[in-house]
């Protein structure tokens, strides 16, 4: 048993979910008890889906135990067969039903439908929500193209297009419901291929049918935009259909031009033309004077493990961050992630334990958090700013305008979320030159002046945080209070910008305890500031 | 059982003494939330309580769906997430649940009530954890309270996982001395509305006043042969059972929701109690007035407006009750997980001659059955909201009328509000 207070992932069925309400014409019947139909919420209220999705549970209760819930599995997969008459039929169950061992995928075999039946295997008590979708996704592609025939000319995709006297052509592989910004990533992606003479030959599971599926191999190579979901199915689809596959995820400028020059390599096209129309602001706003002030800011970086990756690299290379640590829940990519955070020196964090992760922000305290909603909280606790890079996904994190976080596009996306939770550069200036002012102190605030732990990510969301909720944030934590202020050094700590003040106070702590000094006089604050000073 | 093979078997028959309306009878796939979520309200009730969920990671998940906004970093609810290692062997599990208990009340030295919360999972593999709570609490020594329910979706929905715990507590309850009397009433109520309904009875001069959930899960109400209780909520049925059997008596009322119901509810109790009916409307003839005029304005707007009800809350009967008598609205079919004849023969009375009540569910039979009818406004869970909405039917979220204070003369206009809002919504949008 493992104590959890939030979870990153929910079980493998959830990520089955995933998979049958990203495509069309796909239906999946869940073995699961009444109340697991939850799930539907997580589709319909968080990414504002306007269907239900295409999954119906057999709602098992307790007085359905003594009798045949076979009978109940088997009612209810040939009620959906004949209600939603899909292409393809998944089946799987949920941890109860696991339990049961009435093998719905078995009985379902064995009903004689005429539609492609998958039986998935999603256990439930060793497995989780993206191992879940990578798998149902997985099997499917595997039911549904198995024993057909490798294309002419497949492994060389430039000289296939050739022959064929067409554009290159490629399948976006990856992006899924409930991903984050999976939406507008395809549709730049789609356009950063365009600027190469590349075609999106089809995109799944998204907006897939178990028809388009079957034309994967008619594509000339793969792209993996999302690992967690598409790695696998790329690996077997190299093997059986000799389709090479991008391994580059264009999160970052940098990674763009990687990206655009792996593609440009496989597709026998030059690249110069498209690297040359770019649109990024990224380099030069990172490069204008304004952003000095973000000159070594100290960061956590926490998500899945591709955005993880990705922002490491932006972090470092195109905002001249300084890494403190990093960490992902992505089990399944724990090598990857170990390998990048020896190579800059810290230590990957490899955990699903939120309390791991609260834990580790509060030792480092950065200046900054990239995380998921569930770091935002922790760094609004800890009164950190914090910008939001990966799923699980919140409503926030749909956004009704265009916001995709790949390509150039997803650059310049990229820069006002992580820089517009750090104080701005101008506005620091002027705080700290005008901080005897009463408009910069907070002491007396007017009340439209938003405090530091609103100004975070995501921007508006924040506004609503009541006052108690603001004030638990910045108390100090447990145990840290028997350092004692006086009065006149209490007052001088307050003349520190508000922003900057918890870190201040914290570190005039820290010294004052490591040097067993009880109450801290402003001489002592002075001193702490010289010792960790930069 | 035949029904289990048939996913929908529908009777129509007599629905017993007080009541001939016809009720269908439903099984098959349903949408609801299991009686977990029930914790989601209760933590922030009982503030000195913990509810420890052991099951699986798709209980954690439920969980942090329904508690939707991860609003509270750490919420007072947590869950012991069973393993591989765990379904192997009982014994193992025993030892694994005493290892994150001692872990847990080490973290939280404020919980003062622990509740064990049993799942599918943890029944389905017989972990007992009415056992377990009575080893538990021995070992920690009377340091803390250590009780256990099931909020399971095997053996309830979503409310009902509220009835289980309150159940769980009844046993717990102190006796209260011979000779004394004491009013009960039964059912979470926000902490506004308790307190309205305590200035309510003290003019009438009935006392002591006890609510169960209380607001700290130490302070228990006490409970015996004096004891009358009074339902505030639905739901509750299993806990009144147990109440009756510590020889406490059940006061027959409709819910009170709307002005009429909370003026029958009161002059239930004081008829109970011994109160004139005089003194009732003279005590009430204020807030009634007042919810009078606050409810007219709502009225207008959802007289003649039709609502359908799918199964959620059990609030569904009380408040078609409600919607129909109070606003002027048609009922559509009124949808309820299941009927409680304990508790809602009073509200059964009241409601429109020709409702049709449906008692389980067969999600799609039921939303075709929505489909043809296209009430104004459909009352429905998370899940299906938003789908519908696309369908061009307006909607309501059950569960909002689960957090939000409906209950007493001045919630009345509030309670109208809620569905006002959604049609008044519809009518502003110009697309
Ligand atoms: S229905 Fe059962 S398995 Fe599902 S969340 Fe509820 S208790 Fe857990
Ligand atoms: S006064 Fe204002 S606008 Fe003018 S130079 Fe100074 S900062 Fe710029």
């Amino acid at each position: 048993m493992e104590l959890t207070v939030w979870t990153y992932e929910g079980p493998p069925h959830i990520g089955a979910m995933r998979i049958a309400a990203s495509m069309d014409a796909v239906h999946l019947v869940l073995h699961a008890p009444l109340g697991d139909s939850y799930a539907d919420l997580l589709f319909t209220m968080i990414a504002r889906s306007p269907a239900r999705p295409p999954v119906s549970y057999t709602s098992f209760q307790a007085r359905d135990l003594g009798g045949d819930t076979a009978q109940l599995v088997k009612t209810r997969l040939a009620e959906t067969v004949a209600r939603f008459k899909p292409q393809a039929l998944l089946v799987g169950e949920a941890c109860t039903a696991e339990l049961l061992q009435d093998q719905p995928g078995a009985l379902a075999t064995g009903m004689g439908f005429d539609i492609p039946v998958i039986p998935l295997e999603l256990p439930a008590f060793t497995r989780k929500e993206s191992w879940g979708a990578s798998e149902t996704f997985h099997q499917l592609v595997r039911s549904l193209l198995s024993g057909r025939p490798v294309p002419e000319g497949a492994g060389d995709p430039a000289s296939r297009a050739k022959a064929e006297g067409r554009r290159p052509r490629a399948n976006l592989l990856g992006p899924t419901a409930l991903g984050f910004r999976c939406r507008d990533d395809v549709a730049e992606v789609t356009k950063l291929l365009d600027t190469l003479g590349v075609d999106v030959h089809l995109v799944a599971p998204a907006g897939a049918t178990p028809a388009d599926l079957v034309r994967i191999p008619e594509a000339d190579f793969n792209l993996c935009l999302y690992p967690e979901i598409a790695h696998s199915t790329c690996i077997w689809l190299e093997r059986m259909f000799k389709q090479p596959w991008v391994r580059t995820v264009p999160i970052g400028v940098g990674a763009t031009r990687d990206f655009l020059l792996e593609v440009a390599r496989l597709a026998g096209a030059d690249p110069e033309p498209a690297l040359a129309q770019a649109r990024t602001r990224l380099p030069w706003f990172s490069r204008s004077v304004d952003s000095t002030y973000l000159t070594g800011k100290r960061v956590f970086i926490f998500g899945d493990a591709t955005h993880v990756m990705a922002a490491v690299r932006i972090a470092r290379e195109e905002l001249g961050f300084d890494v403190v640590g990093l960490g992902s829940y992505s089990r399944e990519f724990a090598r990857e992630l170990r390998a990048l955070a020896e190579e800059i020196g810290v230590e990957a964090l490899i955990t699903d334990d939120y309390l791991a992760v609260e834990a580790q922000v509060a030792e480092l305290h950065p200046e900054l958090v990239l995380g998921t909603q569930m770091e935002r909280h922790i760094a609004k606790r800890l009164g950190i700013p914090c910008a939001v890079i990966s799923s699980p996904v919140h409503v926030q994190d749909f956004p009704a305008r265009y916001a995709p976080q790949m390509g150039f596009e997803g650059a310049n996306v990229i820069f006002d979320t992580w820089v517009h939770p750090l104080m701005m550069g101008l506005e620091e200036h002027l705080i700290t030159m005008f901080r005897e002012d009463i408009e910069f102190d907070d002491g007396q605030v007017p009340k439209r002046r938003p405090q530091a732990a609103e100004v975070s990510a995501t921007g508006g969301a924040e506004a609503g945080v009541p006052e108690h909720e603001r004030a638990e944030a910045r108390a100090p934590a447990a145990g840290e209070s028997e350092v004692r202020w006086e009065t006149d050094a209490e007052k001088e700590l307050r003349k520190i910008p508000f922003f900057v003040r918890g870190k201040a106070r914290r570190n005039t702590e820290n010294f004052a305890r490591e040097r067993g000094i009880k109450v801290i006089y402003v001489d002592t604050l002075y001193e702490a500031k010289a010792h960790f000073g930069r | 059982m035949t029904e289990t093979a048939s996913s929908s078997s529908t009777t129509a028959h007599p629905a017993g003494s007080s009541s001939a309306l016809p009720i269908r009878q439903e099984r098959g796939e349903r949408q609801a939330f299991c009686g977990l979520s029930g914790i989601v309200w209760l933590h922030r009730k009982m503030q000195d309580s913990f509810f420890l969920v052991v099951g699986s990671r798709t209980c954690a998940h439920m969980m942090q769906s329904a508690a939707g906004v991860m609003i509270f970093a750490e919420p007072r609810f947590g869950t012991a997430l069973l393993q591989d290692r765990d379904l192997a062997g009982l014994a193992d599990a025993n030892d694994e649940l005493d290892r994150v208990v001692r872990e847990l009340l080490a973290r939280r030295p404020d919980i003062g009530t622990l509740f064990l919360v049993a799942t599918c999972p943890s029944e389905v593999i017989k972990l007992d954890l009415d056992t377990a709570a009575a080893r538990l609490q021995q070992s920690h020594n009377g340091r803390v309270r250590i009780l256990a329910y099931s909020g399971s979706g095997l053996d309830t929905s979503f409310t009902q996982g509220e009835d289980t715990c309150l159940q769980a507590l009844v046993p717990h309850l102190p006796e209260l001395p011979a000779m004394e009397r004491s009013l009960l009433v039964v059912g979470s109520l926000a902490d506004v509305v308790e307190d309205q309904f305590k200035r309510l009875f003290d003019k009438l001069g009935i006392g002591p006043l006890h609510f169960l959930p209380p607001r700290r899960a130490a302070d228990l109400p006490p409970v015996g042969p004096g004891t009358f209780l009074i339902a505030a909520q639905p739901f509750v049925g299993e806990t009144i059972d147990a109440l009756r059997e510590r020889g406490a008596h059940l006061i027959a009322a409709p819910f009170p929701l709307g002005i009429q119901g909370t003026r029958a509810w009161l002059h239930a109790v004081a008829a109970a109690w011994g109160v004139a009916p005089e003194l009732v409307d003279e005590v009430i003839a204020a807030p009634a007035a007042r919810a009078e005029t606050a409810l007219a304005r709502y009225r207008e707007q959802l007289s003649g407006k039709r609502v359908s009800f799918l199964p959620d809350s059990q609030l569904e009967i009380p408040l078609g009750r409600f919607l129909a008598r109070e606003c002027g609205m048609q009922l559509g079919e009124l949808g309820v997980p299941y009927l409680d004849r304990r508790l809602m023969e009073p509200e059964l009375a009241l409601l429109p001659a020709n409702t049709r009540l449906t008692e389980g569910q067969d999600l799609e039979p039921q939303l075709e059955r929505l489909r043809a009818e296209r009430p104004d406004i459909t009352v429905c869970g998370l899940g299906l909201a938003n789908p519908l909405e696309a369908e061009g039917l307006t909607t309501k979220w059950a569960i909002e009328l689960v957090f939000t204070p409906i209950q007493g003369f001045d919630q009345a206009a509030d309670l109208a509000e809620l569905f006002a809002r959604p049609l008044n919504r519809r009518q502003r949008l110009g697309f």
